[in-house]
């Protein structure tokens, strides 16, 4: 069924069903002869879910994904926001565990979803279990010139691994179909249905519908801050919304990364989790000072034991893209190297795991979220200095002048150490403009978010060269000591770290042009206009 | 996309309740399927229920003004498809005979483009020996021929078989099949057991002579959709399967009766 067009209706008062139906009914006899048609292919019960990645990024390029579930199998079918086909393909079943679209047997569904979706693996977001009958609208001559297919549908939104479904029943939806030929019955039924009390046109689609009635919308997780800041804000209540958003973001991603549905969970939870630090770190003083000290050393455990499992994870997300670079040996010689990492990744997650299931993570969530939550909503007179603007405009300008001044004193002879450091600074800018993004002028926020992008990926280009470099010596050694390496192996371990270094000294020498871009004459004023508006 | 026909120079041999028939189990099957009244007096649109009337008429498709597409009605069952009759076929052995530098491949020419959108499409062709009937064999890739049992009908397939064994280059396969068959009649029995024996390209199914394939007239609606378990409709059941199970029967029959002319 297509979305929302002029030809779906819904019922508008559930409790009123029966007589609105009756209704529509009689409404119809005006012009038809009206029979039921309980043998039509689409009549009986519908089970379909609607599927997208936890960061809805199907949604996000105006696409809906579903599975239809049919006595053997089901298809998949891909369509665009207002419901016009885009691919289906056949599947035997669904795996009840969350899948990536690699996963999905070869077919266009597949085919056009794998690059828009990957790394991600596709959730179900809505489940609808639909009972459908269908009405046959006859002319004089008892030929079917129209249908109305009327559905009823109970819609549930799956629970993670903790918590029940949540359930609802939506009102029922009417559509009036087409038989090829006959188009100007169709609009006069659907113009007949448009007038029947109590039966409005459909203004979402069954999906977004679902949602709406489960308490949801579309594209509700995003790893962004997005916190509610104003300028006027006292500092300590905008921090709180801040850290309160990160703590939200950090809780979401804890269910996906325990379940270990995709390594982006752990990405975003570590990236809410260092956001969290930055913050505490650089606008931790309009915090009380006890709150502020103790959680900066809690949340960098929680970085820590974070740690291993996303080197992992990235090793094994770019193990193909680093094969695939390979000159001399060949990719099979790496296998054992894969097999390694998975290895290990699995020991790794069991420590997450426990980690995150022990009562040191419940302790740092709860009571870190009790006292910003009284940060947050506390009443009484409180001092207005300073604003959330205030703060916003003396920690940037201060993160930025830090940054211009170390980044000049690195020459070519500066140890590595350095540009690592530089880094780290570079990253703690970029959080503070991301966490005041809605106090600056959209313009002006772009221009410096661009250069100062450009540095760090530079930066990260450098470290994450040498990090690497570092670890595959240091697996190297693993596997030697766990006699897992082949020699051949070993050899393109060699080959790979040689190519690292190739790149870190690639990422050196575009260094001094990305600085001075981003920090020289032209780079200070952009920051000037940002911070303190155009003359 | 593959397209039957149910030809036969006779009329009231069944060509019509064949071609609805087969028409809505290929359907019902799963495939995109199209039946084509192309007789002018609309048995196959009066059977399902649709008016016998093509804007612009034969000449408008003909000649391209209107597409195929644009003609094409919906049936009341899914998947099955109607491209309607109407009054002004009677002439389009005019139609086709016009600047056509290929008369005789005009319709094959006109349903190519349908192939995106349909499995099978048939052919319901009007009893006669004329242009209409030669595009129809050439556009075809199945023709069906409905006999009946009589020493005459065979003579009938016999100067088909040879007419079509006569074309250039592609040539339709021939299935006959033996139709209005009263299992009463001795001469009934005997010809369809020695026309079974003797030749290849004749379906082992007979299409019994029943008054529920009348009926669709009444009904207007295939038997095999509002009587799917009589004796009628479990015929064209097995005739569709024998059809469609034996995609090659020989495309040029040996002869074994006098020379046949056409």
């Amino acid at each position: 069924m297509t979305a929302g067009g002029l030809r779906e209706f819904v019922v508008d008062s559930p409790a009123e069903e029966d007589s609105t139906l009756a209704a529509v009914r009689s409404a119809l006899s005006r012009a038809f002869m009206v029979v039921e048609e309980p043998g039509a292919a689409s009549s009986g019960t519908h089970r379909r879910t609607w599927l997208d990645t936890f960061d809805w990024r199907l949604y996000k390029a105006g696409l809906t994904l579903r599975f239809e579930q049919a006595r053997r199998g089901g298809r998949l079918v891909l369509s665009k926001a207002d419901g016009t086909p885009q691919a289906e393909q056949q599947v035997t079943r669904w795996p009840r565990r969350p899948g990536l679209a690699g996963d999905l047997p070869d077919g266009p569904v597949r085919d056009r979803i794998i690059v828009l979706t990957s790394p991600r693996a596709l959730l179900p977001i809505v489940k609808a279990v639909s009972t459908v009958s269908v009405t046959r609208l006859l002319n004089a001559d008892g030929k079917t010139v129209a249908r109305l297919v009327t559905e009823q549908a109970t819609v549930t939104a799956p629970a993670g691994s903790t918590g029940a479904d949540t359930t609802a029943e939506l009102p029922p939806r009417l559509a009036v179909t087409e038989v090829r030929g006959y188009p100007g019955q169709a609009r006069r039924a659907a113009g007949l249905l448009a007038g029947v009390p109590g039966v409005s046109y459909a203004s979402q689609s069954l999906f977004i519908a679902a949602l709406t009635a489960l308490g949801r919308h579309p594209a509700d997780y995003s790893s962004s801050v997005e916190a509610e800041i104003t300028a006027t804000m006292p500092a300590p209540v905008a921090v709180a919304r801040l850290l309160l958003r990160l703590l939200d973001t950090i809780e979401l991603n804890v269910d996906g990364v325990l379940r270990d549905i995709d390594t982006e969970f752990l990405h975003d939870f570590r990236v809410a989790v260092r956001r969290t630090r930055s913050a505490i770190k650089l606008l931790g003083t309009v915090l009380p000072a006890d709150l502020a000290g103790h959680y900066a050393a809690e949340f960098k455990w929680l970085g820590d034991v974070t740690t291993p499992i996303r080197d992992l994870d990235v090793h094994l997300l770019g193990f193909d893209a680093m094969t695939g670079q390979l000159a001399a040996a060949s990719p099979a010689d790496l296998e054992p190297l894969r097999a390694f990492l998975v290895r290990r990744r699995a020991r790794e997650f069991r420590r997450l795991a426990a980690a995150l299931r022990g009562p040191r993570f419940r302790a740092i969530t709860d009571d870190w979220r009790k006292a910003l939550l009284e940060i947050r909503d506390a009443s009484g007179p409180r001092r207005r200095r300073p604003t959330a603007a205030a703060l916003a405009r003396g920690t940037t300008e201060r993160a930025f002048r830090r940054i211009a001044a170390r980044g000049a004193a690195i020459t070519p002879d500066s140890p590595p150490e350095s540009l690592h450091d530089l880094r780290k600074r570079a990253k703690e800018l970029r959080y503070l403009l991301e966490f005041f993004a809605s106090l600056h002028d959209p313009v002006a926020y772009r221009k410096v978010v661009s250069d100062l992008k450009q540095l760090q990926d530079c930066l990260g280009e450098f470290q994450d060269s040498e990090v690497q470099r570092h670890e595959i010596h240091a697996l190297a050694d693993a596997m030697l000591a766990e006699r897992a390496a082949p020699a051949a192996t070993l050899l393109a371990m060699g080959e790979i770290a040689a190519q690292l270094a190739h790149s870190q000294v690639e990422a050196r020498a575009e260094f001094a042009v990305r600085f001075a871009r981003f920090a020289g004459p032209a780079g200070q004023e952009r920051v000037r206009v940002l911070l303190e508006g155009r003359r | 996309m593959k397209i039957f026909a149910t030809y036969n120079i006779k009329g009231g041999v069944g060509k019509t309740t064949a071609a609805v028939n087969l028409a809505y189990l290929s359907a019902a099957d799963g495939c995109r399927t199209l039946l084509w009244d192309l007789d002018p007096q609309g048995a196959a649109s009066f059977l399902f229920r649709i008016k016998p009337r093509v804007k612009g008429g034969g000449k408008a498709l003909i000649r391209g003004t209107k597409t195929l597409d644009d003609a094409i009605k919906g049936t009341d069952f899914d998947r099955l498809d109607l491209l309607p009759a109407d009054f002004t076929y009677r002439n389009m052995d005019l139609l086709l005979d016009g600047n056509d530098k290929k008369p005789t491949q005009k319709l094959a020419q006109l349903l190519r483009p349908m192939a995106a959108e349909y499995d099978h499409v048939f052919l319901d062709c009007p009893p006669s020996i004329s242009l209409v009937s030669e595009n129809v064999m050439h556009a075809a890739d199945v023709l069906l021929v409905p006999l009946i049992p009589t020493t005459l009908s065979v003579r009938t397939l016999d100067q088909l078989t040879e007419f079509v064994a006569g074309f250039n280059g592609r040539r339709p396969q021939v299935w006959a099949f033996f139709s209005m068959v009263d299992r009463r009649k001795k001469l009934h029995q005997e010809i369809t057991k020695d026309l079974q024996s003797e030749r290849p390209g004749v379906a082992a199914t007979p299409i019994p002579a029943l008054s529920v394939i009348e009926r669709m007239s009444v009904e207007r609606a295939p038997v095999t959709a509002f009587a799917p378990r009589s004796v009628a409709a479990r015929a064209y059941r097995a005739l569709w399967y024998e059809v469609q199970q034996d995609p090659k029967p020989p495309r040029t029959p040996q002869l074994n009766r006098g020379p046949a002319r056409w």
